[in-house]
């Protein structure tokens, strides 16, 4: 059982009071035709639309495929390609990852020595700190970028720094912020991890004016909001990204966006990130591996290869709530990056879904069985 | 069949084709093996209650917790063996039976007016009062020709059901 598996408890009314309707995205399987004639006891005893469902879900559901790693397809299936492929992992392993190893820790030599001068000694000059600070963490972005061989091909124009102003994008791994930051660097909103990766959000990324989150606390989405509505009225703030989708997703679906980002009354503005599988599978399933073991993977193979695409800014139309701006904008990133849209929170990895649903079913039960009471 | 490895042997395939009576094809088996491993999070040879309720198409079922009863712990050739009636090839006797043993909770071989009782209540929720279920299954019993004291067997069940063109079928996704 790997250590961060909490048994799973029903989420707080409050995480998905304003969820769309999932009843209409989902295909309505068994039960299509309304039933119709006066109730007889074989209406009552025969469950099979129910254990119909039940079952399909079992075999086959669209929320489990989000979470589904796809390595890439092995292709040292003949006794040709196969002594290549043992000199593809030989060199992989012990020409190429330390040869990125070395890269990276010149990185962390160059951007510590830089950093801690800066942030101690200018403590009193602001604005020239923020300023060194930002090119500093991008430098060291583009050292982890080099040190996984990351070939990303960037299309459309480069964020500016504007107020009021967000950037959302789809979620596939942590790297996404690092491959993002090494081009501008944002102020993100992630979930405060433990570990390493923890202290460096909570040093160097405390610099660029990221805000921390916490999943399992119920109040903490209030703060939360608070923090984010406040960093995106300043204007000498890094511009904000944010993850809408709360959780990583394996490249080839997208969730349902969480509508935060989208009642901040700001431009959002979409970013679309697509990896190419042939290389590696950037997909970060937490529930497999930490992400070290992630970021080595990364760095024992060929190349990371992927696209970002800075699409064009959207803004709140008149008459729409922030659930379809949030939902119109997942199409545009869906559709740029070729996603496939689920209607799922993403956050029913962590928690059962509300017991509203199941409610939902049983009122068209009791609705459909009174009705048909009354019929002769 | 391993528990650690992902590859089934031709000979772990043909046993549970036969301990699922020839319901499944080789193809659709190595399919479930497949959704099997992704479940059992661990590998550890069956797939608990919690990584079923993982599933929030399952968890959000009104049946979800009578069916764990009886998936909880399966090993792979009895999970296959369960899903075995949702074939379209699986004769309407072994659909009854499943339907049965889900009203049969304690596993008596027989159906009180109570263990359909409590179905109903999974079935309808709080939008039914306990008091009108009572009415409207005896209303029900009795103008089939059994009483509230009845219980009611397979036979029964057959009986009532069989007529009814009972559907139950779940297509096993094959690549």
């Amino acid at each position: 059982m790997s250590g961060s598996q909490e048994k799973l408890k029903p989420s707080s009314s409050e995480l998905d009071l304003d969820r769309p309707n999932i009843e209409d995205y989902l295909p309505s399987g068994a039960s299509i035709q309304e039933p119709h004639g006066k109730l007889r006891l074989s209406d009552v005893l025969d469950i099979s639309p129910i254990l119909t469902e039940a079952a399909g879900a079992i075999v086959d559901d669209s929320f489990t495929r989000c979470f589904k790693s796809n390595p890439p397809e092995p292709w040292n299936w003949n006794v040709y390609l196969f002594p290549l492929w043992c000199f593809g992992v030989v060199f992989r392993y012990l020409i190429l990852f330390p040869a990125r190893a070395i890269v990276l820790t010149i990185g962390w030599i160059i951007f510590l020595s830089c950093f801690i001068p800066v942030h101690f000694l200018l403590e009193g000059n602001d604005a020239l700190r923020k300023k060194l600070e930002r090119v500093l963490v991008e430098l060291i972005c583009s050292f982890f970028v080099a040190s996984w061989t990351g070939v990303v091909k960037y299309h459309g124009p480069r964020p500016s720094m504007r107020p009021k102003q967000v950037f959302v994008a789809n979620h596939t791994s942590m790297i996404d912020f690092i491959i993002l930051e090494q081009m501008t660097a944002f102020a993100v909103i992630m979930q405060k991890h433990p570990g390493w990766v923890g202290l460096l959000q909570s040093t160097i990324l405390e610099s660029v004016g990221c805000i921390w989150f916490n999943r399992s606390e119920a109040k903490d989405r209030e703060i939360v909001a608070k923090k984010l509505r406040d960093h995106s009225q300043g204007a000498d703030n890094n511009p904000l990204l944010i993850f809408p989708e709360g959780t990583c997703v394996n490249n080839q679906y997208s969730v349902m966006f969480k509508k935060g980002a989208f009642e901040l009354g700001c431009t959002v503005c979409p970013i679309a990130i697509k990896y190419n599988k042939i290389f590696v599978d950037a997909f970060w399933n937490s529930r497999k591996q930490s992400f070290t073991i992630h970021l080595l993977q990364l760095m024992t193979s060929w190349a990371v290869v992927c696209d970002v695409w800075y699409l064009e800014p959207q803004n709140l139309r008149p008459g729409e709530t922030p659930i379809e701006f949030a939902e119109r904008v997942r199409d545009i990133i869906s559709v740029r990056a070729g996603l496939k849209k689920v209607p799922w929170d993403g956050y029913l990895k962590y928690s059962l879904p509300s017991p509203k649903h199941r409610e939902r079913k049983q009122q068209s039960f009791a609705e459909s069985v009174l009705r048909r009471l009354e019929e002769k | 069949m391993g528990n650690s490895s992902s590859m089934l042997t031709q000979y772990d395939i043909e046993e549970v084709q036969e301990h699922s009576q020839r319901l499944f094809s080789q193809q659709e088996i190595v399919s479930l093996y497949q959704r099997f491993c992704q479940l059992d999070r661990n590998a550890k040879g069956f797939i608990s209650a919690d990584e079923f309720l993982s599933v929030p198409e399952f968890a959000m079922n009104p049946l979800s917790q009578r069916l764990l009863k009886m998936v909880d712990g399966l090993n792979f050739k009895d999970f296959v063996a369960f899903l075995s009636a949702f074939t379209a090839k699986a004769s309407v006797q072994q659909k009854i039976k499943l339907i049965f043993k889900v009203y049969d909770s304690d596993d008596n071989g027989k159906v009180s007016f109570n263990d359909i009782l409590e179905v109903l209540r999974d079935l309808s929720g709080s939008f039914i009062s306990d008091k009108q279920r009572e009415q409207v299954l005896t209303q029900l019993l009795k103008e089939a020709g059994y009483s509230k004291d009845s219980y009611l067997t397979l036979e029964d069940f057959v009986k009532v059901l069989g007529s009814s063109g009972l559907k139950m079928e779940v297509e096993v996704p094959v690549d």
